[in-house]
């Protein structure tokens, strides 16, 4: 038979274990494809974007809704007020209109029309100007400047676009932590870890091979996600292959030496994975995967930059959606390598060998 | 000769509240070329002491000698020379038997070839079936081959054969008497005294953490003073049997009463057995069971702690 060295060795009976378990290969490859497909059709960029309003039944409330059907965005429904009122508080409409007769907050000029909406609600605020401008138009208001409305959609620049190389980011951070960390506290409940101890086997082999399996795994996951997205939404690279694969590498580094660190102490897989998780979840919030992270407060923003998921995406995203090149991102780099380097030195330096 | 094993004064206390003292100071030494027993109940200490041995765990205090080194100093030599099978591992069940050999032959320098070691353990037909397809006889062989793989000069099996049936039982003895044969060094712990008697030239009865006796096991069942066990039983209250008129009976050495069964330790059961009989018959006493055997390893346990060495908590003090 073959003899192997020890990390070659350690990775080919990772490897080997790992594609014997195909659900195990289910949820590392598919799931991150199946959230691209979920996520990039549901916010697929439509083409007009439409708004339901609800009419309240009431004088003029006719001729509210003849003069918004001239608007083919508005969709206006008439209905009764406590129906409306029920529709407005369950989320299900975002904007009510009533005609006429209304005091107004101000009795001396009573309006014509109340809006009801709740403004924090995404799309209110729209459909109350929309609706408004229809009616004051209707009503006789001239625009006093001409406007264009140009739609922006330049390839690259559509929210699936924003969306993968941020669950690119994500997919090597959960496969990071779990491909590691969840197998390390797996071999040290077995008695495997101790009985590899009894051997001459040196530690450093056995890291490194837990860490070249991993970065193999990811492969087929960072292709497959690449060439979904490219077929089903024309999401493309636009800035160098070399450059992807580069941020890439590092980042499962990067999540590699965190999934050490995290299991290099615990003893039960309830302790990994509630840690891992409590790693997780304020990156999956924090790092931008799903919306930018500059909706958060400017104050927290600089924190937020030294997480180690947010520059992955910000990498990934410079180069595939702005076609930067490698050298403007080092700081970027210089925060991947610091979340490498360091944990990887600490799960040494506390790693639970022999029980 | 030089020893293969020496320890001295090993002590190691486990830290908690309280701390469990496992180990109380244990001094034992074994040939090169030696099969040695460490025999005991449940919580004795065994897999303690062996796992200290093993350069897996530190003790508390004492010294721990292998091969003639120290494990301070030359803990990688030590290993390189050494083959383990611990109490309690769970190999990859996905793997096949010839792929975890290749991978522990992996980490050795030299060592044998992994279908030579697949061949001493008799798993070639297994050689491409998944660990988990494996009896438990299988999977226990197989963790012996991953000790063997390294081609070392001594092996520390901590109980090879707990749970496994009689014939699989049989085959690991061959397996290890056959190591045996090539003159190299086996520490085994075990609490099955059969297992004891056949495979080791010495052993060491462990209890409470201490070595309660030590020596080969003709020795040890010499030292009890007669070589012949009577076991019997009465279907009537214990009281009614004359203590001292049994024990007056010539060659009888020693009587042991537990709550279902009389024990005697006798000398020439063909001298006790009739007499014991008419004892019986004059006092119309019906037996309900009679057994005479050779005395054996668990008779020295029972006779030097007054417990038998598979009761529920017998590690404890009683
Ligand atoms: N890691 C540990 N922490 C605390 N106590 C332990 C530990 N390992 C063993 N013990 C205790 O030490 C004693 C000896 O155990 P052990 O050496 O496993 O005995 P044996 O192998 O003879 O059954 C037992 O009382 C056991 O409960
Ligand atoms: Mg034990």
């Amino acid at each position: 038979m073959k003899h192997h060295h020890p990390i070659l060795a350690i990775t080919l009976a990772r490897l080997r274990e790992f594609v014997r378990r195909p659900e195990a290969v289910f949820w590392v490859y598919f799931f991150p494809v199946l959230m691209v497909i979920v996520l990039g059709v549901a916010f697929r960029n439509q083409k007009v974007e439409t708004f339901d309003v609800d009419v309240i039944n009431g004088a003029d409330a006719a001729s509210i809704v003849e003069n918004l059907k001239l608007e083919t965005r508005i969709k206006p429904h008439l209905r009764d007020e406590d129906e409306s009122r029920e529709r407005l508080r369950t989320g299900k409409t975002t904007l009510a209109i009533s005609g006429g007769k209304s005091d107004g907050n101000d009795a001396s000029s009573p309006a014509d029309v109340e809006y009801l909406f709740d403004p924090a609600r995404p799309g209110s605020l729209a459909a109350r100007n929309l609706v408004d401008a229809q009616l004051q138009k209707s009503a006789g208001r001239t625009d006093v400047i001409k406007s264009n409305d140009v739609v922006y959609s330049e390839p690259g620049g559509t929210y699936v676009d924003f969306l993968v190389p941020g669950l690119l980011a994500m997919g090597l951070m959960g496969g990071g932590l779990w491909g590691v960390g969840y197998a390390i506290v797996d071999l040290r409940i077995r008695k495997l870890l101790k009985r590899f101890m009894a051997t001459p086997m040196r530690r450093t082999h056995f890291l490194f091979g837990m860490m070249t399996s991993r970065l193999i795994f990811m492969i087929p996951q960072i292709f497959v996600l690449l060439v979904v997205s490219y077929l089903l939404f024309g999401v493309k690279i636009y800035g160098n292959w070399f450059s992807v694969a580069l941020v890439v590498l590092v980042g499962a580094i990067e999540f590699a030496a965190i999934g050490l660190l995290v299991a290099s102490r615990a003893q039960t897989l309830e302790t990994a994975s509630g840690l891992m998780n409590l790693v997780m979840l304020p990156m999956w919030t924090l790092s931008g995967i799903f919306f930018s992270y500059e909706r958060f407060p400017e104050l927290v923003q600089p924190v937020i930059k030294l997480l180690p998921l947010t520059p992955v995406i910000d990498a990934l995203r410079a180069i595939m959606m702005d076609g930067k090149s490698i050298t403007t991102l080092g700081p970027e780099f210089a925060v991947m390598i610091t979340w490498s380097v360091i944990p990887f030195m600490i799960a040494l330096a506390i790693f639970r060998w022999n029980d | 000769m030089p020893s293969a094993i020496r320890c001295t004064n090993l002590f190691k206390t486990y830290p908690g509240k309280p701390p469990v003292e496992a180990v109380r100071g244990i001094n034992f030494e074994v040939n090169v070329g030696e099969c040695y027993g460490v025999l005991g109940p449940n919580g004795a200490g065994k897999t303690t002491t062996i796992e200290i041995l093993e350069g897996l765990s530190p003790p508390t205090s004492g010294e721990a000698e292998v091969l003639s080194m120290s494990w301070a100093k030359d803990a990688n030599a030590i290993r390189e020379r050494i083959g383990v099978s611990l109490q309690e591992t769970q190999l990859s069940d996905r793997l096949s038997v010839g792929e975890t050999l290749q991978l522990f032959r992996s980490f050795y320098r030299s060592g044998v070839d992994p279908d030579e070691a697949i061949a001493r353990v008799s798993l070639q037909e297994k050689k491409n079936a998944w660990v988990k397809t494996l009896s438990g006889g299988q999977k226990q062989r197989l963790a012996v081959a991953t000790a063997l793989v390294g081609d070392p000069e001594l092996i520390f099996l901590d109980e090879p054969t707990t749970g496994l049936d009689p014939s699989s039982r049989r085959e690991l003895w061959e397996i290890i008497e056959a190591f045996k044969r090539e003159g190299k060094t086996v520490l085994l712990t075990t609490h099955y005294m059969e297992e004891a008697e056949r495979l080791c030239d010495r052993v060491a009865i462990f209890d409470s953490g201490k070595i309660i006796a030590e020596g080969s096991p003709a020795e040890l069942i010499r030292s009890l003073g007669a070589e012949h066990v009577i076991e019997f039983s009465i279907d009537q209250n214990h009281e009614i049997m004359d203590d001292e008129l049994i024990r007056s009976i010539p060659t009888v050495d020693r009587l042991d009463k537990s709550d279902s069964q009389f024990r005697l330790t006798v000398g020439q059961p063909h001298v006790v057995l009739p007499q014991l009989i008419q004892q019986l018959a004059d006092k119309g006493i019906s037996l309900s069971s009679l057994t005479t055997r050779h005395a054996s390893l668990e008779d020295v346990f029972v006779s030097l702690t007054g417990r038998h060495l598979d009761d529920e908590n017998a590690g404890k003090a009683p």
